[in-house]
């Protein structure tokens, strides 16, 4: 389902045609943010609401760096610290902002689902969930397969929006850690296995969603083995803070049992692509050195976050029709 | 106020049979074909069912503490468009039902509305599973079934000593069935779509294991439990099999678990957010199916009031609940078929049997309700029609609440008129 003008609410079910033109369009906007004026007015005069529920600094900052930079203007409430607290009505507070007069909301929140009902509650306004609960946060899972086609089409010498999804075909990718509790997991494994890659999970049996029916994805008995078998390895938060240490014995056990430790990078494939969401749990899901390898590709994901979160809000709002 | 209810089928504990039904003093004085009576209001029942009007035994009415959503007054208006004569509030208020003066309150509100409403006592002391509430003194006052639900009693030994206490009052304890350890707090049916959506799962194991431990108290103490709105086939299997070992265990479904499964949760909606949990297909078709068999002893609503803006949180953060009285006849009948015995069973006698509703009792002023409708017999009916089809509106409900999640659905059956202690409550649909 094509996302021009309309919302980014989840991964699932987007398809490849509609993932592909989102990275198409990022790889013209990473260009643009390669210059020395890194403006492009295309949303010059729309209003982006920067909404986050939920403390988050990369993502926030991403977010309003790629609208500014296409023009727009940005409405920045950072709600986790302001005077909305738990339990109150989301309609509530979204009926308030909107009054503003809004073309998108982005939307960082704790619960899962609460983009989806904001979609609701202000079908005039386009969403973009930048991440909610444990369910999904579609533009990660976007800059995550931007960033490997990139590499992919480097080491090709191709150009990465000539290569459609053929880089993918047969691509192995291990995600590794806390998948129960991860929207970033279910978006990459949306993206990833549309485009053609083969997933695995590796994770304590605690960590692993209670039922995964019905997912593309097969779960690696051996770690080790998988590490040795992966071209991508996508690393986890641990979310200890949030109770996730609970489902572990302890840390240090999940260090030595599901850690990327420098033992286990030995197993790696030479060419191998470490990938982390960030903020990282040095020592916890990765050893120190770890971010500082050679296959991480960590501060690339970030960089990338910029023109693909600019591919997303231009898609979504100046593709939006107006409606009477 | 002498009523004529003429043209109907009067639906027998066994059989349907053409009559008209004259009601002199809030007593029926006649059954017949042909009847006439000059100063009679006519109840006009063509193509209509004639029965027992509807007793609910799980009905919360949130007086006190949460007006906001419900009273006792808009609750017993819902109930009466819904073919209610009578209902049982739940104690979970605020404070709980847990005491004399409580409860008399509640009783005292009650009367002041046209139905019978009866209540539930707690079991346990501010229904927090640690000591017994006095069951004796309010056993005294009338009340026949004690519950804690909302929640139920975690701690099996308290559960025990209820169950010992109550055995000599002649009471019955009614059980919400979920292990809140192994519930954690989850928000909708714990499986493959709760995994996708990032939801956390509500296992059908947290109330099948509690079913079974109930099952076990119940042999060891000889006492008699109420099983509240079982959501899974394995709990209605655990029943049945203890029914047929002569244990004295009933047990309820509520319509949202027939009706509704848990795919509902993928739109995020909390108006599908309920506990126990809307569960996957097969489980709703197996309650479905069972509804006629005789495992199943009553509907009951699980009416759930809760003010309008606590529903537009998120998912997580809203309250479980849902509505129920007013469209649990026609979604009841839907799942039935063509089964007017069924249905009277089903939100008539096998409730009024629960509750012990079935010989009145005037110390607080309630009637005998779930009868068979003969001469004699308080007046306690409703017609309905079973052709009627009609969609759901959330701005014309009688409830103060709107959290229904039937918002929009086409239905078909509907309660004409309720006719309570001989006073005509709803006729033709409308509150009188």
């Amino acid at each position: 389902m094509s996302m021009r003008g309309a919302n980014l609410l989840t991964l699932e079910g987007m398809g490849r045609e509609a993932i592909l033109d989102v990275l198409d369009t990022a790889a013209s906007f990473f260009d643009v943010n390669q210059r020395t004026v890194k403006k492009v007015p295309a949303l010059k005069g729309r209003v982006v609401a920067s909404l986050f529920f939920e403390e988050s600094t990369r993502t926030r900052l991403s977010f309003e760096t790629a609208a500014k930079r296409l023009g727009a203007d940005v409405v920045s409430l950072a709600v986790a610290s302001s005077s909305v607290k738990k339990g109150e009505s989301l309609r509530d507070t979204i009926s308030t902002i909107d009054a503003l007069g809004l073309d998108a909301v982005v939307l960082r929140h704790r619960s899962s689902g609460a983009a989806v009902q904001v979609s609701r509650y202000v079908p005039h306004v386009r969403v973009i969930n930048a991440g909610d609960g444990q369910h999904q946060h579609p533009t990660q899972g976007l800059l995550d397969v931007f960033t490997v086609r990139q590499i992919l089409a480097e080491r090709h010498g191709v150009v990465a929006s000539d290569s459609g999804s053929s880089l993918f075909q047969g691509l192995r990718v291990l995600i590794v850690g806390d998948i129960r509790h991860s929207r970033v997991a279910r978006s990459d494994i949306a993206a990833y296995s549309a485009l053609g890659a083969e997933v695995r999970v590796a994770a304590p049996g605690t960590l692993l969603p209670t039922a995964l029916d019905g997912w593309p994805v097969t779960v690696a008995n051996n770690f080790e083995e998988a590490l040795a078998w992966a071209d991508v390895v996508g690393l986890l938060r641990l979310q200890h803070e949030r109770g996730s240490g609970s489902f572990v014995p302890s840390l240090s056990e999940f260090t030595s049992t599901f850690g990327l430790t420098m033992e286990r990078v030995a197993l790696l494939k030479p060419e191998a692509i470490v990938m982390h969401p960030g903020p990282m749990n040095r020592g916890v899901e990765v050893d120190s050195l770890v971010a500082d390898l050679p296959q991480s590709v960590i501060t690339r994901q970030v960089t990338n976050g910029v023109p693909v979160r600019m591919a997303v809000l231009y898609l979504s709002v100046a593709e939006k029709k107006e409606s009477l | 106020m002498n009523l004529l209810i003429r043209g109907g089928t009067v639906v027998g504990p066994d059989a349907t049979f053409r009559a008209d039904v004259l009601v002199e003093s809030g007593v029926i004085v006649a059954v017949g074909e042909g009847l006439s009576s000059p100063h009679a209001t006519v109840v006009d029942a063509t193509d209509c069912w004639v029965g027992p009007a509807f007793v609910d035994i799980h009905t919360h009415l949130r007086e006190p503490g949460r007006e906001a959503a419900e009273t006792i007054e808009t609750g017993a208006r819902a109930a009466a468009v819904g073919g209610f004569g009578a209902m049982v509030a739940m104690p979970n208020t605020e404070p709980a039902l847990d005491n004399v003066p409580l409860v008399s309150y509640v009783l005292s509100q009650g009367a002041k509305t046209p139905l019978d409403v009866a209540v539930a006592g707690a079991i346990t002391v501010g229904r927090k599973g640690e000591s017994l509430a006095p069951l004796a003194e309010l056993a005294a006052l009338g009340v026949r079934l004690f519950t804690d639900d909302g929640t139920g009693v975690q701690n099996p030994l308290v559960m025990r000593r209820a169950l010992e206490y109550a055995g000599p009052l002649g009471i019955r304890l009614a059980q919400h069935c979920e292990d809140e350890h192994l519930a954690n707090g989850g928000v909708m049916n714990e499986g493959a779509l709760s995994s996708r959506l990032g939801l956390a799962g509500r296992s059908a194991v947290a109330e099948e294991i509690m079913v079974q431990r109930d099952i076990a108290l119940v042999r060891l103490t000889g006492g008699r439990v109420h099983f509240l709105h079982l959501s899974t086939a394995r709990s209605l299997a655990m029943v049945r099999e203890a029914r047929a070992e002569g244990l004295d265990v009933t047990c309820e479904v509520a319509p949202h678990h027939f009706v509704l499964s848990e795919e509902s949760c993928s739109t995020f909606d909390p108006q599908f957010k309920v506990h126990p949990p809307l569960r996957p297909d097969a489980d709703r078709a197996a309650l479905a199916a069972a509804l006629a068999t005789g495992d199943i002893d009553a509907v009951a609503t699980d009416h759930a009031p809760h003010a309008p803006e606590l529903k537009d949180m998120a998912f997580d953060e809203a309250p479980a609940g849902m509505l129920g009285l007013e469209h649990v006849a026609s979604l009841t009948h839907e799942a039935l078929g063509v089964n007017p015995v069924a249905l009277f069973h089903l939100l008539s006698r096998g409730p009024a049997r629960i509750a012990q509703l079935r010989a009145s009792d005037h110390r607080v002023g309630l009637s005998a309700h779930g009868g068979v409708i003969m001469v004699g017999e308080d007046a306690n009916l409703v017609v309905f029609d079973p052709k009627e089809t009609w969609t759901v509106d959330r701005a014309t409900l009688q409830s103060r609440a709107t959290n229904t999640p039937y918002h929009g659905r086409a239905l078909t059956g509907r309660v004409r008129s309720t006719i309570v202690k001989g006073r005509l409550v709803v006729n033709e649909g409308v509150l009188q």
